[in-house]
């Protein structure tokens, strides 16, 4: 597959070119390496899914891309161009949001507050401005404020949008950090394992909203996620880590059949 | 029933982003306003000026400072008294430079210059957090006092080592120093107060001030949204610092008319963070609730065994009113350990949906 082609997914989506690659990226903690000489890339429009068992890098690759880490010996490269080493906030402002696997939300703000903290990037009115209350503040406050309504519609949280964070329960909370996330209108979105500790209904619900997110914003998707059935119905095209290396990458069909992959998940016989 | 919101209906998202979006508080602080600016000044004396007032309206504006700080940026500080101090030399030092300047114009400036001073020593906090950046800030509280002291070209290298506030005019009126009448020093400061209290509204429900909630709640997860945690603190810094030291400024020239050096030392840092953290970090209301408690209650319990016509002498007084209002201190942080300003917070919300429980 070339970079600037794309291909069509079995459901009949159309995918473009690459938009994030990793090229042989290595991270090494002092002695220990938790990722070893990892390439994959990330094509616009599609859901891209890290799987692989506990400790197996995952976590550390999406940290990775969105700039919490450096890598020790590789490269990022996004939308054509290698990314130099840049602080989290600058990888952010290039259009990549996230949320987390231990939900960071801010919790002594309401929900429209955290959803409109997704919106800072693109805020630039100055501090005199924002302290009268008056031309390009109250402009921009009232722009955003119309952009964040139409995620808190789409990801159905109207009810609760003025009730601090701290008073919700787990599932809304996680819904409300892709409010934040999504709100950023970013071109590619990191879902760290947006299912973790739901029950049947909300996994249900999440991976509605995943697919939606997708389908109608055509935003670039990669999650990290520990229920199989789930990453095998949402994704494109799947990486599969153990101890920080990459044992399989393809469709979930051609992950599914793959003997290190099995391994890798069942265990084998030494 | 005071507070009934049915039937108040926002149809466009600038009325629902309006200062009082209820119209109930609009009201209320409309009666606030007219007591502030109508009925105290015509009716209060003297004393009640001296002792209640204008400090109550001072330490409520170094506690707005402060609260910008700790409150909606998380960042803690012990500071507060030292950079007062850096605002009242400032003050002074400008005054006596150059006589001719307008005194509020002078105050309003001489937060400029605790405000430059107030990011030198926030720049450890790129560094530190929580209890380890109060102990560095207390350097800057140590050091600042003893600079007040040592500089002689800070006091005019007065033989008593303190300022003293000359006779500042304005309009053909004392506003400051010995000849200025109480009612006019009320007045101004109560104009500077709130016109720094409306500033800071704005800037604590606008982006500015999510930027700083959004440090003080999770601050990896801040920076992975976009925010330059760089930026977002020292900014809480400098607007911080500005507030305290025109707070400092007013303080000496519309309040105490003069000042040593050891008046910025580390009680009154002290007293502020206790007016902060009664009336409610991360509020602005909380600020005049707690100064109310701490400033005021005690001036009323030394009045009250008089009134009362109960004969107790006045060094009795003193002790139980120090007691009681530690005693209420404690109380009311049981009770309510968020503030006073959560405890209105929660009286309204009970009020806007009663007389249903839910």
């Amino acid at each position: 597959m070339k970079d600037t082609e794309g291909y069509v997914t079995a459901d009949g989506r159309q995918i473009g070119g690459v938009l994030m690659e990793m090229r042989n990226i290595t991270l090494k903690f002092g002695g220990v390496t938790a990722i070893s000489d990892i390439s994959f890339d990330i094509r616009e429009g599609e859901i891209r899914a890290i799987i692989g068992p506990n400790g197996a890098g995952k976590s550390s690759m999406l940290n990775i891309i969105s700039g919490f880490y450096t890598p020790t010996i590789g490269e990022v490269w996004y939308k054509g161009a290698k990314r130099p080493p840049m602080k989290p906030y600058e990888v952010a402002r290039m259009g990549v949001a996230r949320t987390f696997q231990n939900i960071a939300l801010f919790e002594g703000m309401t929900v429209l507050d955290n959803v409109m903290t997704g919106r800072l990037t693109h805020m630039h009115a100055g501090i005199l401005s924002q302290a009268i209350w008056w031309g390009k503040a109250r402009d921009e406050e009232i722009a955003n404020r119309e952009k964040v309504e139409r995620v808190i519609d789409f990801l159905e949280i109207q009810n609760i949008r003025k009730t601090p964070v701290g008073r919700l329960p787990y599932g809304l909370k996680k819904r409300v950090e892709l409010a934040r996330a999504l709100a950023a209108e970013p071109s590619i979105l990191l879902l760290d394992e947006p299912m973790a500790g739901m029950n049947v209904e909300e996994k249900e619900d999440m991976s509605r909203f995943i697919l939606d997110v997708n389908d109608e914003f055509g935003t670039t998707i990669a999650l990290i996620e520990h229920d199989m059935g789930v990453v095998m119905d949402l994704s494109d095209r799947v990486v599969v880590m153990d101890y920080g290396k990459k044992i399989g990458d393809g469709t979930p069909e051609e992950v599914r059949n793959n003997q290190d992959v099995i391994d890798a998940y069942l265990g084998v016989p030494h | 029933m005071l507070y009934r919101t049915a039937g108040q209906f926002k149809t466009s998202y600038q009325a629902d982003q309006a200062l009082f979006p209820i119209r109930q508080d609009a009201f209320l602080l409309g009666i606030i306003l007219i007591l502030a600016w109508v009925v105290f000044p015509m009716t209060a004396s003297e004393f009640t000026f001296q002792t209640l007032l204008i400090p109550i309206l001072i330490y409520s504006l170094a506690a707005l400072g402060l609260n910008i700080l700790t409150g909606y940026a998380g960042q803690l500080s012990l500071g507060t008294a030292a950079f007062m101090g850096v605002g009242a030399y400032a003050c002074y030092k400008m005054i006596t430079i150059m006589p001719w300047m307008n005194p509020i114009v002078a105050i309003l400036l001489s937060g400029v210059f605790s405000a430059g001073i107030g990011v030198a020593f926030g720049i450890p906090s790129l560094r530190i957090k929580g209890f380890y950046l109060a102990i560095a800030t207390l350097a800057a509280q140590f050091f600042l006092v003893w600079l007040f002291e040592k500089w002689a070209w800070l006091y005019n290298y007065n033989a008593s080592g303190a300022i003293q506030v000359p006779n500042l005019e304005m309009f053909g009126t004392y506003v400051a120093g010995p000849q200025a009448s109480s009612i006019v020093q009320y007045y101004v400061v109560l104009f500077i107060v709130s016109l720094l209290t409306m500033l800071c509204i704005n800037l604590t429900r606008g982006n500015l001030g999510r930027t700083w909630k959004a440090t003080r709640d999770m601050d990896i997860a801040a920076e992975l949204i976009g925010i330059n945690l760089m930026k977002s603190k020292l900014t809480a810094f400098a607007v911080s610092s500005y507030i305290v030291g025109v707070a400092g400024a007013l303080f000496v020239f519309m309040w105490r008319g003069a000042a040593e050096p050891n008046l910025f030392d580390i009680p009154l840092s002290f007293r502020i963070l206790f007016i902060a953290i009664i009336g409610g970090l991360g509020s602005i209301m909380g600020n005049y609730l707690g100064a109310i408690l701490i400033v005021g209650l005690p001036v009323v319990l030394n009045l009250l065994p008089a009134a009362l016509g109960i004969p107790i002498d006045s060094a009795t007084v003193e002790h139980l009113n120090i007691m009681i209002v530690g005693s209420l201190i404690v109380f009311f942080l049981i009770v309510e350990p968020h503030g006073l300003a959560q405890l209105w917070r929660l009286i309204r919300e009970k009020l806007i949906i009663w007389p249903f429980p839910h």
